[in-house]
């Protein structure tokens, strides 16, 4: 009883805590800028079951894919098993669903599988990461956090595993002593080997079991609320970050429809203007830019396939997206932090343009879009340096001199150079 | 010229109408290199004998460049003025001689209020291969030869076109060689974004520069692009690694042009 009321409340605590945090970050989200993208609902369905579900952008790095595959896969269907763990704990039972027979044989003894693969996908991962001098993994942007976040987790989800298939070897060995309430249950094609392992007394036995039953669910918990902190966000958020993803092709950038009425009527002075929201231009902190920007922010895996395929990045200049991503995270999570304790409206005297991401980072930028293509989970770096061109051009007047010239040229030339627009059709007249 | 490239005020003064009006955009018209780029293209459109016609001194800026440096109003300024030269002449269906017209025009005119069927010219060269109007024959023959192409981000990331260009160059029965970063993992030539128009920010090694050194990394005897801008880094970066002898640059239009004798 005593054991259940622990469970009760430990879980109530974290599902609580999670929630809080979770919200926080939705509604740091919501400080963006509105953008429609409910349109073509199906093919927004498709993509995510294509990119997210399907892993498709994963296939790339066929390795990686293979064992990132494992992990996603053993993450997904282990979660059935928390099922059982979660009614267990509630009421006290032990393995609830023993019932099923051969079917319930079926799914332990794939967990089982799946755990095992997780398990050694993970331990290869953290070598791949710490021992093999990998490219992708350094940067300036990968300080001490994000290098520890991602052995964290690799780290928990072992000792997870690990644990998992001790509970299971535990537990064989229970019942096939026939002990208590350790109902013959379960296929276990991994744990089998481990119970010569464990000692033979029940009662060590059956702290075994207990104990790694309680890390196992103590450590889900855990892992439930550090994701809120953590680029493994990405395994709840890839879902929304790809179905509310761009479905224009990559080289359309948007028209300010701000901008079109004041054209229109520069050109035409009888026009007359339809209402938009008054705002700058472009983006000068986290909040101009738009709420699937900060969502992609917040889903990032900081994985650095975009940096790597970076021609900025590549030849050694500072444009790095993957860092562009990580300051926009850092920049809303640190307003979201001044509202809660300032409240609404605090200026910090800081925005996300010079204070983290500075212009010669903007400037370097080709926009070739290699980094959206290479984005497994579909986010675009570009449109949010595109953003911070937009301010630095519009609202500040400050682009490189020669950008600036070329301006110039086309308002007076009609042309990025300085040739007369009385020439442009020399061409014709030559052999 | 050996023949009269047809101005779209001039086909109105005779009250006709192109069947496709050729966008030849700054690049083509301005850049010397590039220039026998646009006058191949009207070799291509004169050869196979489809009613076009150019804007002349009449077109402007696209605003390309503009938009992706992030001034939105210059851009637009540009956009909506041509927008109502094309309106004007009720322009249906365009070929554009560089992707980043083709883009702007394609992708974001419509926004704008001007909506026409684009196509890149590798994509007309490819509609005119398959009709059997170019066959790459009666001129120089690239037979054997090795050549490499360059996927311009514009055309090949920024709106998927990866066959079309490929197409010219199969006909060729030249032998192919793709680079190591080619398709929609291609590398930049590091003049989008309106870096052209500016000296690179510091680094170790110009972006041309990689992209060059990958290029001859397959010992090509032709580098092919489509893109005018693509043209002059390629150039340049051949040129940088003294490597103009062997190693010939060259617009999908103008190989087209060479093999079928125009
Ligand atoms: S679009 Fe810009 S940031 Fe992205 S890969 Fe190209 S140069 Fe780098
Ligand atoms: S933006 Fe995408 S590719 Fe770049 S680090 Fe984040 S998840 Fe990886």
């Amino acid at each position: 009883m005593v054991a259940q009321i622990i469970f009760l409340l430990f879980t109530i605590a974290a599902i609580a805590l999670f929630t809080f945090n979770f919200r926080k970050i939705i509604r740091n989200i919501r400080l963006g800028k509105s953008v429609d993208r409910n349109d073509q609902p199906i093919k927004r369905l498709m993509t995510m079951l294509r990119v997210a579900f399907g892993q498709s952008k994963m296939v790339i790095r066929p390795i990686t894919a293979f064992l990132h595959f494992f992990v996603y896969i053993g993450f997904v269907i282990i979660n059935i098993e928390v099922l059982e763990i979660m009614i267990d704990g509630i009421f006290g039972t032990h393995r609830i669903f023993h019932g099923l027979g051969g079917l319930y044989n079926f799914l332990i003894g794939s967990f089982e599988i799946l755990a095992f693969t997780v398990w050694l996908a993970c331990i290869i991962f953290l070598i791949r990461r710490n021992v093999l001098n990998i490219k992708r993994f350094k940067g300036v942007e990968m300080t001490s956090w994000p290098k520890s976040d991602a052995n964290y987790i690799l780290i928990t989800e072992i000792l997870l595993m690990t644990a998992f298939l001790l509970m299971n070897a535990a537990d064989l060995k229970l019942q096939m002593l026939g002990v208590g309430h350790y109902v013959s249950a379960g296929a276990f094609p991994m744990s089998q080997y481990l119970i010569n392992l464990l000692p033979s007394t029940e009662n060590a036995l059956i702290i075994i079991e207990r104990s790694a039953w309680w890390f196992h669910i103590i450590g889900i918990l855990a892992f439930l609320n550090y994701l809120p902190y953590s680029k493994h966000f990405h395994i709840l958020f890839a879902f929304p970050n790809t179905y509310f993803s761009n479905l224009e092709p990559k080289g359309e950038f948007t028209n300010m429809a701000s901008v079109t009425n004041e054209v229109k009527a520069m050109l035409d002075p009888s026009f007359v203007p339809a209402e938009t929201e008054p705002g700058k231009f472009g983006a000068k902190d986290a909040t101009d830019l738009s709420w699937v920007n900060l969502m992609s922010a917040y889903t990032c895996t900081e994985c650095g396939r975009c940096t790597s395929v970076c021609p900025a990045n590549i030849t050694g200049k500072l444009l790095s997206p993957r860092k562009i991503m990580m300051d926009t995270r850092d920049r809303i999570t640190e307003i979201g932090k001044n509202i809660d304790k300032h409240g609404e409206g605090h200026e910090d005297g800081k925005s996300l343009l010079d204070n983290y991401i500075s212009r010669e980072e903007i400037w370097a930028c080709t926009s070739c879009n290699a980094c959206v293509e290479a984005c497994p989970i579909n986010i675009d770096p570009l449109q949010i340096i595109m953003e911070l061109r937009r301010f630095a051009v519009m609202e500040e007047s400050q682009a490189p001199a020669s950008i600036n010239a070329m301006l110039g040229n086309i308002e007076n030339n009609q042309a990025p150079w300085k040739y007369s627009p009385a020439d442009r059709f020399n061409w014709a007249d030559e052999k | 010229m050996e023949f009269k490239v047809p101005t779209m005020a001039e086909l109105m003064a005779a009250g006709e109408e192109p069947e496709i009006l050729f966008w030849v955009g700054c690049a083509g018209s301005y850049d010397e290199r590039a220039q026998r780029i646009t006058r191949d293209i009207c070799k291509i459109l004169h050869h196979v004998g489809v009613k076009y016609a150019v804007l002349g001194t009449e077109e402007s800026c696209t605003g390309d460049p503009a938009k992706r440096a992030g001034n939105e109003f210059l851009f637009q300024m540009q956009a909506i003025t041509n927008i109502e030269v094309l309106n004007g002449y009720n322009i249906k269906k365009i070929v554009t001689g560089c992707p980043h017209c083709f883009n702007t025009i394609k992708n974001e005119y419509p926004g704008l209020g001007g909506t026409y069927d684009v196509i890149h010219h590798t994509q007309l060269i490819q509609d005119l291969i398959n009709e059997g109007k170019l066959k790459a024959e009666g001129g120089e023959s690239f037979k054997g030869k090795k050549i490499t192409y360059h996927d311009p981000c514009y055309l090949g990331r920024g709106n998927g076109i990866y066959e079309a260009p490929r197409k010219a160059l199969e006909v060729l029965d030249a032998q192919l060689v793709e680079m190591k970063r080619c398709k929609s993992n291609g590398l930049c030539c590091g003049a989008g974004g309106a870096q052209m128009f500016k000296e690179p920010e510091k680094g170790n090694k110009d972006i041309n520069i990689e992209r060059i050194d990958e290029a001859l990394e397959t010992n090509p005897q032709v580098i092919a692009s489509g893109c005018p801008f693509c043209m002059t880094m390629l150039s340049d970066g051949v040129k940088l690694k003294d490597k103009e002898q062997e190693v010939k640059v060259l617009d999908i239009a103008e190989i087209t042009v060479r093999a079928n004798g125009l």
